[in-house]
């Protein structure tokens, strides 16, 4: 079929896609509309109560927990196990990673250690740890210090590992000391790899966090769980739930904070 | 101070990239080293510096550095090695730190190099917001702020297009004319050796030595008005290279 003179089809398009834009709305939207549901489903009477409470039972549960200053209680103590096992798991951890990935007789003797302890669930530790720390603060504090230690030893270490050798290079050959080395140089080169990893044992540590309230504590979002599972009190129970996903998401978030502002000279 | 290269030999394993290098480099001259690649000419600028130990043969430093020199041997690198956390000025002041000048002495080293680079605008900008001309000129102001003996330059605008190529080439003599630095200068590109070299080593293919040495007499400032002089060392150079480039070409990389 011939085609007139200058007439013509346009090129179809091929390109676009594959390329996942932000949509503000739709989250929170997805969110509303389970809750909304779940909600409509407990009134409706098709969810059993016992099985799953509405949310809005949930809620007056938290609420409850708010007014009789039972919250801070739990959460004070939850907290407080949390930062100082992760803190302390976090520096040692780096500490160690940065020996492994500086001097070869660390990495030699200490990253088939770590190696061979780092898959190992802590959980099934605990009940040494409680042995050897006893029942109280010291057992969890343990659990979550040696669950966030490892995690952070492979990140520095592997961070350490990617700084670019020619900024190194570029250090020794105006004389840097080795000191000005390993801290202008190394230091900030593994840092995107070493804030991941605060992300990942973040998490862990809250994980291990309610493992470890689970034996032998009074309070503790942990605690709280257990004792309201125990009880059937599954509204209860959903309340601490979403305790520890605020939690979750609040370390998260300051976390990317960190790392927007520590982390700020990348592209 | 001048250098002096004596029998250096090198090997990476059981690859031998240089063998007997005998050459001297004079003081506020540049020396241009081109030859084919993989023919160790970036080693034997490490070697140079201090940063790879020789074999066999050593690098003799005689004369003392000129007074005020904080890093004699000083590196100015292909992929420039800026730390990218650090601000135009940070990355200058990072190879003061270490000397203990006090704070009012650093601020006028970096102000110094800032202007004399024409950086000064630029002072807190960090190297992810520059042109790869722009990070250059960084590492050049870096290279000025110790005042070095000799400026060791490892393919300084290999990485840059070519027009950006062109301005820094420009850059280079003018600084050259106005600081009459020492230089070692490798590059691949023949072109950039005739414009900058005093002396230009033409080294021949692996394991590498010192084919040929050619003079160029023209001062470096006028060498844009002598473009038809330059072509002729252009093409001379050329004809000692290309055949040796071609064999490289051909060679299996792991052969």
């Amino acid at each position: 079929m011939a085609e007139p003179e200058g007439a013509g089809r346009p090129v179809a398009f091929r390109g676009g896609g594959f390329s996942p834009r932000p949509q503000g709305v739709v989250g929170p939207l997805v969110f509303i509309a389970v809750i909304a549901l779940w909600e409509a489903g407990c009134r409706a009477g098709v969810i059993p109560p016992l099985v799953l409470p509405a949310p809005s039972e949930a809620l007056a549960a938290l609420l409850y927990l708010v007014e009789t200053g039972l919250l801070w209680k739990h959460l004070g103590a939850s907290l407080q196990r949390l930062l100082v096992g992760w803190t302390l798991g976090t520096l040692l951890g780096v500490a160690v990673g940065f020996s492994i990935g500086l001097f070869s007789l660390a990495r030699a003797g200490l990253a088939p250690v770590v190696a061979a302890i780092f898959p190992i669930p802590k959980i099934a530790l605990l009940p040494l740890f409680v042995i050897w720390f006893g029942i109280g603060e010291g057992s969890k504090v343990a659990t979550i210090l040696f669950g966030t230690f490892f995690p952070t030893v492979v990140a520095t270490y592997g961070g350490v590992d990617n700084v670019d050798r020619g900024l190194i290079r570029m250090g020794q050959s105006f004389g840097l000391s080795w000191l000005s080395i390993v801290r202008k140089i190394i230091l900030p080169g593994a840092l995107p790899a070493i804030l991941p990893g605060f992300r990942i044992s973040a998490a862990i540590a809250i994980v291990l966090l309610v493992a470890a309230e689970m034996i032998g504590a009074e309070f503790g979002i942990g605690a709280y769980i257990l004792l309201a599972g125990s009880l059937m009190a599954t509204d209860e129970l959903l309340a601490g739930v979403a305790v520890l996903s605020v939690m979750g998401l609040t370390v998260n978030w300051l976390i990317a904070r960190a790392e927007r502002f520590l982390l700020r000279w990348r592209t | 101070m001048e250098l002096r290269l004596a029998g250096l030999r090198h090997a990476y394993g059981d690859i031998e990239v240089l063998r007997d290098i005998d050459l001297a480099l004079p003081t506020g001259r540049v020396v241009c080293i081109v030859g084919p690649s993989g023919c160790g000419k970036s080693t034997l600028l490490r070697l140079i510096g201090g940063l790879e130990r020789p074999d066999r043969g050593e690098v003799v430093q005689t004369g003392e550095p000129p007074p005020g020199c904080l890093n004699p041997l000083t590196y100015i690198f292909q992929d420039f090695a800026l730390l990218p956390w650090r601000s135009v000025e940070g990355n200058v002041r990072l190879v003061l730190e270490d000397h203990g000048l006090g704070r009012a002495e650093t601020a006028g080293i970096v102000d110094d190099v800032l202007a004399r680079t024409r950086l000064s605008e630029f002072r807190t900008a960090l190297p992810r917001q520059l042109s790869g001309g722009m990070k250059q000129r960084v590492a050049i102001a870096r290279a000025l702020a110790v005042s070095p003996a000799f400026l060791l330059m490892d393919e300084p605008l290999s990485a840059l297009d070519a027009q950006t190529r062109e301005l820094l080439l420009d850059d280079l003599v003018d600084l050259w004319v106005r600081e009459r630095f020492s230089a070692v200068y490798i590059t691949h590109n023949l072109e950039e050796a005739v414009r900058l070299g005093h002396r230009v080593v033409v080294l021949s293919r692996r394991p590498g030595t010192v084919r040929e040495i050619l003079e160029i007499d023209l001062p470096l400032d006028a060498r844009a008005a002598h473009a038809s002089d330059l072509e002729a060392h252009r093409t001379r150079l050329w004809q000692l290279i290309r055949d040796e480039a071609q064999a490289v070409d051909l060679e299996l990389v792991d052969g």
